[in-house]
């Protein structure tokens, strides 16, 4: 594994990177140790390599730390608010289909007070690519207890730990109807990579979830350890299990990670089903939609 | 710019309010719609959704309202003019993205077909109890416009008006329906495309790298690009520079904030729309908006038949408020007297205006149905006698 | 012409909002009116109360609801129940024949019926009941010509079934002109 993260440093020289970032927006609000960096850097070098016009990209985040991606990003970019990022990106997407639109947000945000409008756009099979960082705990906010954190572990308000189920987000999304699921870590940087490339290939809702450390709030507070702790545990405890039954890798504290990519279907985006269905309904005196 | 005659019905109609806001909407150019069903708006969406596939339209029937008032944005960066619909408790969860509107200056519109509140209220009833909400209903400084029709002939006209005033001033604007004009069928007429004025969005067309998106020359609007042009723009609700760049200092929230007010502020006096009826010399003047502009009438005509002295000035935009009229006539006229399907929300900006030199009667209802014209003519004849 | 205020009342899926729907669109788009109308129906699509408010006038129309309507049709012995005290002294009552029993019939209104179900039963389509009823209140009362009435009748009701919507006007007018002539106890 660790000879992986040593060859992808070797095959692509490290500053072609910054010209995906708004330079002169560094240095960057995360903490040391924090894994989201990592996961933009995955981003730019899938970027880099996927043959996408860059002008017609767009980067929509919504609020937290992972939120602020979207800023960093030397795109178009989009701050929207907490938990709206996917409507925003379907509203963007739909008024202009030529755009590739990428959801680049947290697991509190997309999934606790954006988890609505997460299972309605995989349901609607919505054409977006939607990378959701997962740190287990509200970062921004101090460390509170979010959907995505696993049961036991302490956050700020569960400080007794936390008896709540978490969501395990593969099988969410493929539930909802996404038509590609992965999961990582940020210490899978070449899987990762290959993974965004992917998703942002595939035409409809993907989805990648990426486990990151906060070494600030949820790790410290857990008592396990630093952002390079955290990464051992990952690389220690994943398993790759491509095409895994989704049903069967929810996540739980400290414990075994499966990591893969698990969905990769085809099914028609909401906006081919809507101009093939009316198309078929009404005839010629429908006008297409393109946009 | 003329509308684009595809969506133009030009021609006589018998039409609700709702559906004529519908095609208001679309001869306005708005090709983007997203919303929610709630009552009495549901009508418009209804529409919008049989029309747009003749003409090119999307429309997207979202999760929840949330959802409805961010798509719509998403949409404007992509190039569309947007609209959403809704009522009461729709509008309500609305708030945060009229806020992200004003914030990073996105033109689109906000229908509310008022119904009687709060809460669930009067779902099939009218009211005009969201006045304030429209203008100060998230969190924060900034301003917007907001239109109140009386009519289904109005419900057409100002909506294209709304999506001209927003692109104009790059802002939410508010079309303050409410139920009995949304539900009530007359004729509406609507003229050919080419006699239909739009405004068109003010995109930037200079050289690339010196494009600033938030930079204003003059006017205190900015100038606009869309995603896919090529300027890797950046918006965000956080406080931000010229560049767009989030920027969370004193000095940019000083900046920032006073033009998003002073935007619609100092453009004010191009803004406001009222229509006079025998203002000048009256004693009494009766202030309207919306329906209660209708229900005044038979007030108003019985009191000046029992030679009383009364006006009757509508506001045709409600926010901005005619500050300055309202100033003006309160050094001459005994009293206003201000009817409204709420307890008192408009008759505090005439209180604000008039500070003290005339009185200021409010004729207030909560909705459900309109003011009996009676009721009217009692605070209008006890006004006169002063 | 002076501001008159029509009522019509029935159950849900009888028409009765297109009724007035078709009333309004005569005056106001076929007859140089001005007209507003407004719609009250049930939370139920159907089988619960509605009814449908309009009013006729040569002059702008300010306050849009009904006060004191001169003109009311009722089809169904729930909205007579309901509607007719609201009915002016000297109005026009018109109901359903088959469908109403005018109990405690007022004695300050021009009472009308019309078997209009049954009428449209014989055409081969119950549904346009309403439209049978449109021809009888053209014909009893003055509201709107009759010219008019058959063009907003023909511009409202679905492609492919102007004929029989024609004919449904046809009759009810007819058996309006004889009820008016005297040849039909009203």
């Amino acid at each position: 594994m660790a000879e992986e993260l040593f060859e992808i440093e070797e095959s692509v020289p490290v500053n072609t990177v910054e010209s995906f970032l708004r330079m002169e927006r560094m240095p960057h609000i995360w903490c040391p140790g924090c894994g989201i960096g990592t996961t933009v850097n995955c981003f730019a070098h899938a970027l880099e390599t996927s043959g996408l016009d860059l002008q017609k990209v767009s980067v929509v985040s919504g609020i937290g730390c992972t939120g602020r991606v979207a800023g960093y990003i030397n795109l178009d970019s989009f701050h929207t608010t907490h938990g709206r990022a996917i409507p925003f990106a379907t509203g963007l997407k739909l008024a202009n289909p030529e755009l590739k639109v990428i959801v680049y947000s947290g697991d509190g945000d997309l999934t606790a007070i954006g988890g609505n409008h997460f299972i309605h756009a995989a349901r609607r099979n919505v054409d977006m690519t939607v990378i959701l960082i997962n740190n287990f705990t509200y970062g921004m906010t101090g460390g509170q207890v979010a959907p995505t954190t696993p049961l036991s572990a302490t956050a700020s308000t569960t400080p007794y730990g936390n008896y709540e189920q978490s969501f395990n987000l593969p099988y969410l999304a493929e539930s909802c109807g996404a038509v590609y699921v992965a999961r990582w870590t940020a210490f899978h940087v070449r899987h990762l990579t290959k993974a965004i490339k992917e998703a942002l290939a595939k035409k409809g809702f993907s989805f990648v979830e990426v486990l990151a450390p906060c070494p600030t709030l949820y790790s410290r507070r857990n008592k396990i350890g630093d952002g390079l702790d955290q990464m051992i545990y990952y690389k220690d405890n994943s398993e790759i299990r491509n095409g895994a039954d989704t049903k069967t890798i929810p996540l739980e504290f400290q414990g075994k990670i499966v990591v893969g990519k698990f969905v990769d279907k085809e099914r028609p985006t909401y906006l081919d089903a809507m101009n093939e269905f009316y198309q078929q309904k009404l005839g010629e005196d429908y006008i297409p939609y393109k946009g | 710019m003329k509308a684009d005659p595809k969506g133009v019905l030009t021609g006589s109609h018998f039409l609700d309010g709702d559906h004529s806001c519908s095609e208001g909407a679309i001869a306005a150019g708005c090709r983007f719609v997203a919303g929610y069903p709630i009552t009495p708006s549901t009508e418009v969406v209804e529409r919008i959704a049989s029309r747009f596939p003749y003409v090119g339209g999307m429309f997207i029937q979202m999760e929840d309202e949330i959802a409805s008032s961010i798509a719509i944005q998403g949409a404007v960066w992509g190039g569309k003019k947007a609209m959403t619909v809704t009522s009461g408790p729709g509008f309500s969860l609305m708030m945060e993205h009229i806020g992200l509107a004003a914030m990073t200056e996105t033109p689109c519109v906000f229908v509310d077909v008022q119904r009687a509140g709060p809460s669930t209220g009067l779902p099939t009833q009218p009211a005009q109890g969201d006045m304030m909400q429209a203008r100060w209903g998230s969190h924060g400084d900034y301003g917007i416009i907001a239109l109140s029709p009386n009519s289904p002939q109005e419900c057409f006209d100002l909506t294209i008006k709304a999506f001209n005033l927003s692109e104009q001033y790059r802002v939410p604007v508010m079309f303050m329906m409410d139920e009995c004009v949304g539900h009530m069928t007359e004729r509406v007429v609507i003229p050919p495309a080419d006699q239909i004025e739009i405004v068109p969005r003010k995109f930037y067309e200079g050289p690339k790298a010196d494009y600033l998106p938030y930079k204003t020359n003059g006017d205190l609007v900015p100038m606009m690009v869309k995603a896919g042009d090529g300027y890797n723009i950046h918006v965000t609700g956080l406080t931000h520079d010229e560049r767009g760049y989030p920027s969370m200092t004193v000095p940019t929230q000083e900046k920032l904030i006073p033009r998003l007010v002073n935007k619609i502020k100092h453009n004010a006096p191009k803004i406001v729309e009222y229509v006079e009826d025998q203002v000048d010399g009256a004693e009494v003047v009766v202030v309207t908006f919306g329906i209660t502009s209708r229900t005044s009438i038979p007030a108003i005509e019985q009191a000046r038949k029992e030679g009383m002295k009364v006006g009757h000035l509508r506001l045709v935009v409600v926010w901005p408020f005619p500050e300055e009229r309202i100033r003006e006539l309160a050094s001459r006229v005994r009293a206003f007297v201000v009817p409204e399907l709420n307890l008192g929300q408009m008759v505090l900006e005439v209180e604000r205006c008039v500070a003290g030199k005339a009185r200021v009667e409010l004729v207030g209802h909560p909705g459900g149905t309109v003011h009996n014209p009676k009721d009217i003519y009692n605070v209008i004849k006890k006004s006169a006698k002063g | 012409m002076a501001r008159v205020e029509i009522k019509i009342g029935g159950f849900g899926g009888q028409g009765v909002i297109l009724s007035g729907y078709i009333v309004g669109r005569a005056a106001s788009i076929y007859d140089n009116k001005h007209s507003t109308m407004i719609q009250a129906f049930g939370p139920e699509a159907r089988g619960s109360a509605c009814s449908a408010q309009v009013i006729v006038s040569a002059e702008p129309i300010a306050y849009p609801y009904i006060v004191s309507p001169e003109i009311m049709i009722v089809m169904s012995q729930e909205a007579y129940t309901k509607f007719t005290p609201e009915l002016a002294s000297g109005g026009v009552l018109i109901t359903e024949e088959e469908l109403v029993q005018p109990h405690n019939l007022r004695k300050d209104v021009k009472h009308f019926s019309i078997p209009a179900t049954r009428f449209a039963e014989e055409l081969g389509k119950k549904l346009v009941v309403n439209i049978v009823m449109m021809g009888f209140l053209t014909a009893v009362t003055n509201v709107v010509g009759k010219k008019a009435m058959g063009q907003a009748v023909l511009a409202s009701v679905p492609k492919g079934t102007e004929e029989l919507n024609v004919k449904a006007f046809e009759k009810g007018y007819e058996y309006g002109v004889e009820v008016m002539a005297g040849g039909v106890p009203a």
